[in-house]
């Protein structure tokens, strides 16, 4: 009795009849089918009253009737006007594409639905045919002819469909011979549909929640406090060590941030462990922060004001706190939002120091302007120091491969480091096809704020190219983990192993480390941070007694 | 969000079946919550659950992770599934009152 919103209620076999015909109407003349499955709910009226936006209202994608304020029209025109004003880059990508097509089967939708206006030249045109008609000569002339195309409350639907079924990974983009940034294009498409309302809940309540609480889950201080103890608990059990965990501690080094997810959802909260215990080995001066509680920044999938309201508050806290520089954990997105936004958005974040690691004295001058360093590049160059024992063969159960997540590595090409980690840690490490990995990564379907389960067919369909390079390698390999320093991959690409590679199981890479860590003073580590045996390490029969007797006393 | 009938009060749910207000949660309204999740029969074991997500979500006003939830319930997360068949989010915290989570999870 499986729904719609749950895998299993989509077949394999009727996922993969996939006609990447075009349909037989224009594409004008073709409306959206909003099939259950297909698209997300609308933001909650609760959670715009938060965010002071426009137009709140509960309302159903399926209504006749979206109850858009009356002067709908004139305020999706002129805020397109205002853009192409205030951003260059949209008045450019607006006038620039020649229809090549080098896009038309990059994108991960359009692969795994066939629907072209997943094409990402086709996801434009619905921006660019209003954009013709009321701002370019030629489109008021000659309508129609010349691409253009009336705005209609019928064209709002349609934009709402496909701006959400984009996860703005920009794969495209990187086959763009003009280099036209469709993500941007898809974050004006849904800034447009702000002005009337219209957001999705899956990204519009994590903003709400963000804007009050610090990050997206509405995690308070005493809960954020909680699970770290928790996780404290879990630690001690496996390795014997109980870590410090540093929480708004004022005037330490380093201000560590890491997406949310991570404190809760699983296998993120493996990677959150491992962080703790890497950072207590160290000895590393730093914290955690109850209010600069999320890296991840739903806003950069809202509007370009919501992103900024959502990434002052690491910089405001960095500075209240009065660390000398930011350590920024497995996230995806708030790479995207550091590298390429943070300076116009929030910075310069001149009261911070250039990243200079405390262990192996290398500045890190490329973070001069934003003051933030990847973990990743922080662990590769105590790695390369030799400041880590190591011992790989406590991974060497696992084959591994690595999800090159989107924006990590086309917006910040982090592409090296990763890996560097991964082959310090690991015996068996495995690469997808070189056409689905590093700056062609493929997306895992569930980005952008589209990772929800009402939304479950597209998540499985943009998954599939993934899930057919990890299936590859699965069978050509036995690779049976997968690796992804991202949260939303963490708790989406559980979804996409399970239904096209069954069998591969997802991790973040400081749970490999932390895995392979040998620690001062650790007990014998015959379990791993997830608490299962490592093959090979298990106790002998009569140390299993001792244990036992022991694990009693104590409680 | 539509206005239904729950443990004989007139409560606001989303599209998949939340209660929109945490304090218009009793233990009747648990109990019709349950069979729209196909629980015809709310055992002792399902209060267990049901109970500790009501007492963090009080005390905290988020969901434990499931890690937590398994290990003070005594639960596995296979015995969980078999107590609420849609799983500890989409299931019991629906059942205990709690809002669906969002954002990377």
């Amino acid at each position: 009795m499986s729904k719609f919103d749950e895998a299993s209620h989509y077949r394999q076999e009727d996922l993969l009849k996939i006609d990447w015909r075009p349909p037989k109407t224009p594409w004008m003349k073709t409306p959206v089918d909003f099939r259950p499955g297909t698209y997300i709910y609308p933001g909650k009226a609760k959670n715009l009253k938060v965010l002071d936006l426009p137009n709140p209202r509960d309302w159903s994608v399926e209504d006749q009737d979206w109850k858009l304020p009356e002067d709908w029209k004139k305020r999706v025109l002129d805020g397109m006007a205002d853009r192409l004003s205030k951003y260059r880059s949209f008045k450019v990508f607006m006038d620039t594409c020649v229809r090549c097509g080098a896009c038309a089967d990059k994108c991960h939708f359009f692969l795994g639905s066939g629907d072209p206006k997943n094409m990402p030249v086709l996801r434009a045109e619905l921006l660019r045919a209003v954009y013709r008609k009321d701002f370019t000569a030629l489109g008021k002339i000659f309508g129609e002819l010349a691409g253009a195309r009336e705005l209609t409350t019928d064209v709002i639907k349609e934009w709402f469909y496909y701006f959400y079924q984009c996860t703005e990974c920009r794969r495209c983009s990187v086959f763009c011979p003009y280099g036209i940034d469709t993500a941007e294009i898809t974050m004006m498409g849904r800034e447009l549909l702000g002005l009337l309302g219209i957001y999705v809940n899956w990204v519009i309540e994590p903003v709400a929640n963000c804007y009050r609480f610090g990050n997206h889950l509405a995690i308070q201080p005493h809960g954020f406090v909680d699970t770290l103890e928790f996780m404290a608990d879990d630690i001690e059990d496996v390795t014997g060590i109980r870590v410090d965990i540093p929480i708004n501690r004022k005037g330490a080094e380093i201000l560590f941030v890491t997406p949310s997810g991570d404190l809760v959802a699983d296998p993120g909260i493996y990677t959150c462990m491992g962080y703790l215990l890497l950072f207590h080995e160290l000895g590393l001066d730093y914290t955690w922060s109850t209010y600069a509680s999320d890296g991840g920044n739903f806003g950069l999938f809202t509007s370009a004001e919501a992103m900024k309201r959502l990434n002052a508050k690491i910089y405001a806290e960095a500075k209240r706190l009065k660390v000398k520089w930011i350590l920024g954990g497995e996230c995806g997105h708030m790479w995207r939002v550091i590298h390429q936004y943070m300076d116009t958005l929030n910075g310069p974040a001149d009261f911070l120091e250039v990243p200079r690691s405390p262990i192996t004295g290398t500045v890190f001058k490329h973070a001069r302007s934003t003051k933030m360093i990847h973990l990743m590049e922080f662990v590769a160059d105590l790695i390369r120091h030799n400041k880590l024992k190591l011992d790989k063969s406590r991974n060497d159960h696992l084959r591994v491969t690595f999800h090159d997540s989107c924006n990590p590595s086309r917006a910040m090409g982090i592409f090296e480091e990763p890996r560097y980690v991964i082959r310090s840690v690991c015996n068996h490490f495995y690469e997808m096809p070189d056409n689905t990995i590093r700056e062609q990564t493929f997306c895992c379907g569930g980005g952008a704020g589209l990772g929800t389960d009402e939304n479950m067919e597209m998540r499985l369909r943009g998954g599939l190219p993934r899930g057919s390079a990890l299936r590859h390698v699965q069978e050509k390999y036995g690779v049976n983990m997968m690796a992804a320093m991202c949260a939303i991959d963490r708790a989406t690409l559980v979804t996409v192993a399970d239904y096209w590679a069954p069998g591969v199981k997802i991790t973040g890479i400081t749970e490999l480390v932390a895995n392979a860590m040998v620690f001062t003073g650790e007990k014998r580590r015959t379990r791993n941070l997830r608490g299962e045996p490592i093959p090979g390490m298990e106790l002998e029969e009569s140390e299993t007694t001792t244990v036992e007797q022991g694990a009693a006393i104590h409680g | 969000m539509e206005i239904v009938t729950l443990g004989g009060k007139q409560i606001e749910i989303d599209e998949d079946g939340f209660i929109q207000d945490p304090d218009a949660w009793d233990e009747a309204v648990a109990r019709d919550l349950a069979k729209t999740e196909g629980i015809e029969e709310m055992t002792e074991d399902h209060w267990k659950v049901v109970n500790y997500l009501r007492q963090y979500y009080l005390e905290y006003n988020m969901a434990p992770m499931i890690r937590k939830l398994c290990k003070q319930t005594g639960f596995s997360l296979k015995e969980i599934y078999d107590l609420f068949p849609s799983g500890p989010a989409k299931g019991a915290c629906k059942v205990a009152g709690l809002p669906k989570p969002t954002g990377c999870v």
